[in-house]
């Protein structure tokens, strides 16, 4: 939890920077207002084409783009759970909308668990969590041919300590496209 | 061309060194045979002691208490040697002597002979023509021959044994001795490695790898060192479990969406028979040994509990109704009882279940105890204990008396698997 409100700090942080800084950048924000995240992706890489200079911010780095919520990769789960919250809705519908209005894109969802309890098992938690989220991408209209889902269990774990911090950050669902 | 095999024979010993696994025993009540083993003559003269090495094995098991032999003088070699009165007084109630003769082509002839020490009679009397490379082998099965004699039970010292060690990122899928000596590296990655499963023969080892940036099983060839993946589907692919004849593998995949169990032929297929067909997770499935069955783990009910079926797969039987968690069951080579890993208050512990009486017997007493492995003699059960935040192989005997802990230098010790009886 702490984890989403500080990087959505990070972002609105850089995303006022950017606007500062940029004066051609601002007058295609003018058009899509930072707030305002309903508007088409595609409005924005039409201009960014437009104007050369612009090209590498926009088209093709939505993804890493610490503006976008399409940069944030990652759900976090209860112990013994595999229930998305509600709190990860917004992050997936940004990415089931840039699966399904990109044709060539393709997805893997990797599902890690904490590294209490059997490793055989764990890797079948992990599988349970990405599943889950795949589930939700589809309903939301991305294409499941095109989401893998696979699992790591306890095997990669992202925080090193043996106590609930690091467990809770090791209860999580990542979302990589392919070419990453 | 000399220096480049000096330097990998160095690398070698340096290798079998870190790794060397370093085993502490401790029992808890039941009787234990004395034994005294004396050394062989000849055997300091050579390489490896035969009875440094029998002494270790049999006193690992927790059975025997070893009479201490050290002071001898002279060193009895010959029954006409011997004066049992002596061993009597010393509280020994089994002999072990022998000799190591050199041959002349460079070979030793390794004699011994058990004695029973109140009744003064001779139980084994064996001779081995070995080379001195296999003098350790030799004393593996000295024990084994000396372990049935007095117990009635299987000696499982000339066993193998397999496991994982993490070292920072790099994983070494490694098998042994099955004391921990003459580690060798059976494949290596940056990726982790999981669940090696021996094959019936001890020829293949089957097992997990995350090289290709997900769970993929793996069967390799051990002498040749060749490997090929034998499931590589969409999705997860673990659990590897070989059928008693070594002609099928039972797998977890996830392929059709959650995690289930497929059976396939050890030699590969694209066709995987998918066994169980549930709601839930059907994972660690586990053949018992006249292949009847399969069990597994399945949390089909809402919690994982531990269940059986035919091994061709239909209705599914539930075997474990205590606590909410009881995972990754394995059969004793009898087949009358699985032991698996049981979560109670927040404690994970290794536990039995006698099948034909439900009755249930938890072994361990760590916090996160995993991947229990029989010895093929049933005597001795191998798991994975968390000792300080690190994994080590740990070992207890079925009946939970006899404690060992097998520590090592070489990084997390993980995942092992207990080879099969030697067919030789």
């Amino acid at each position: 939890m702490k984890h989403i409100a500080l990087a959505a700090v990070v972002a609105v942080a850089l995303g006022l920077a950017g606007c500062a800084k940029d004066t051609s950048e601002a007058k295609i924000e003018d058009r899509n207002p930072p707030a305002q995240q309903q508007q088409p992706r595609t409005q924005d890489s039409t201009a960014g084409r437009a104007t050369p200079q612009d090209q590498s911010r926009v088209s093709g780095n939505e993804l890493t783009d610490p503006n976008s919520p399409l940069s944030k990769r990652s759900v976090y789960f209860d112990f013994d759970s595999n229930e998305v919250k509600d709190q990860y809705r917004g992050l997936l519908q940004a990415h089931a909308r840039y699966i399904a209005d990109h044709r060539d894109a393709r997805v893997r969802i990797e599902g890690n668990t904490d590294e209490r309890g059997s490793r055989e098992y764990n890797l079948a938690l992990g599988q349970r969590r990405a599943e889950a989220v795949k589930r939700i991408m589809t309903v939301m209209g991305a294409d499941g041919a095109r989401i893998e889902t696979i699992s790591y269990g306890e095997e990669k774990p992202k925080s090193a300590g043996h106590d609930e911090t690091a467990w809770a950050e090791n209860r999580r669902a990542d979302i990589r496209y392919a070419g990453e | 061309m000399m220096r480049i095999i000096l330097f990998l024979g160095a690398l070698l010993l340096a290798a079998a060194a870190q790794a060397q696994l370093t085993i502490d025993i401790t029992t808890s009540g039941g009787r234990q045979i004395p034994i005294a083993i004396a050394p062989l003559a000849g055997e300091s003269a050579q390489p490896q002691s035969v009875s440094a090495v029998v002494s270790a094995d049999l006193s690992r098991t927790g059975l025997f208490r070893l009479i201490d032999t050290t002071a001898l003088n002279p060193i009895p070699t010959e029954p006409s040697e011997v004066n049992f009165g002596d061993w009597s007084a010393r509280s020994a109630d089994a002999l072990v002597i022998g000799r190591i003769e050199p041959q002349a082509d460079g070979r030793v002839e390794v004699r011994f002979r058990l004695f029973d020490v109140a009744k003064q009679s001779q139980l084994a009397s064996y001779t081995y023509l070995v080379t001195t490379a296999q003098l350790r082998a030799t004393a593996h099965r000295i024990a084994d021959v000396i372990y049935e004699k007095l117990t009635g039970d299987k000696g499982a010292f000339s066993t193998k044994i397999a496991y994982v060690v993490k070292r920072g990122t790099r994983y070494e899928l490694q098998v042994a001795d099955a004391d921990g000596f003459n580690s060798q590296s059976v494949f290596a990655s940056n990726e982790p490695i999981m669940s090696p499963a021996w094959s019936p023969d001890g020829s293949r080892l089957a097992y997990v790898s995350f090289d290709q940036k997900k769970p993929i099983v793996m069967v390799q060839n051990l002498a040749q060192g060749s490997t090929r993946p034998l499931a590589a589907f969409r999705g997860n692919n673990s659990a590897p479990a070989w059928s008693p004849d070594g002609r099928t593998l039972a797998v977890a995949l996830s392929k059709d969406g959650l995690t289930q169990i497929y059976r396939m032929p050890s030699t590969g297929g694209s066709n995987p028979e998918r066994l169980t067909n549930s709601a839930g997770i059907d994972t660690q499935p586990a053949y018992s040994p006249d292949g009847q069955w399969i069990a597994f783990t399945s949390d089909r009910g809402g919690s994982p509990q531990i269940y059986k079926m035919p091994a061709a797969g239909g209705p599914a039987q539930r075997l474990t109704f205590e606590g909410s968690y009881n995972v990754g069951p394995r059969f004793s080579p009898d087949g009358r009882f699985i032991v698996y890993v049981q979560r109670d208050g927040g404690r994970y512990r290794i536990a039995s279940l006698e099948l034909s009486t439900g009755q249930v017997q938890v072994l361990t007493d760590g916090t996160f105890d995993d991947s229990p492995s029989y010895a093929p003699n049933g005597k001795m059960i191998l798991y994975e204990a968390q000792v300080g935040g690190h994994g080590q192989l740990a070992a207890v005997s079925g009946d939970g008396r006899v404690r060992q802990r097998l520590s090592s230098s070489a990084g997390d010790i993980q995942d092992p698997a207990w080879g099969p009886m030697p067919t030789n």
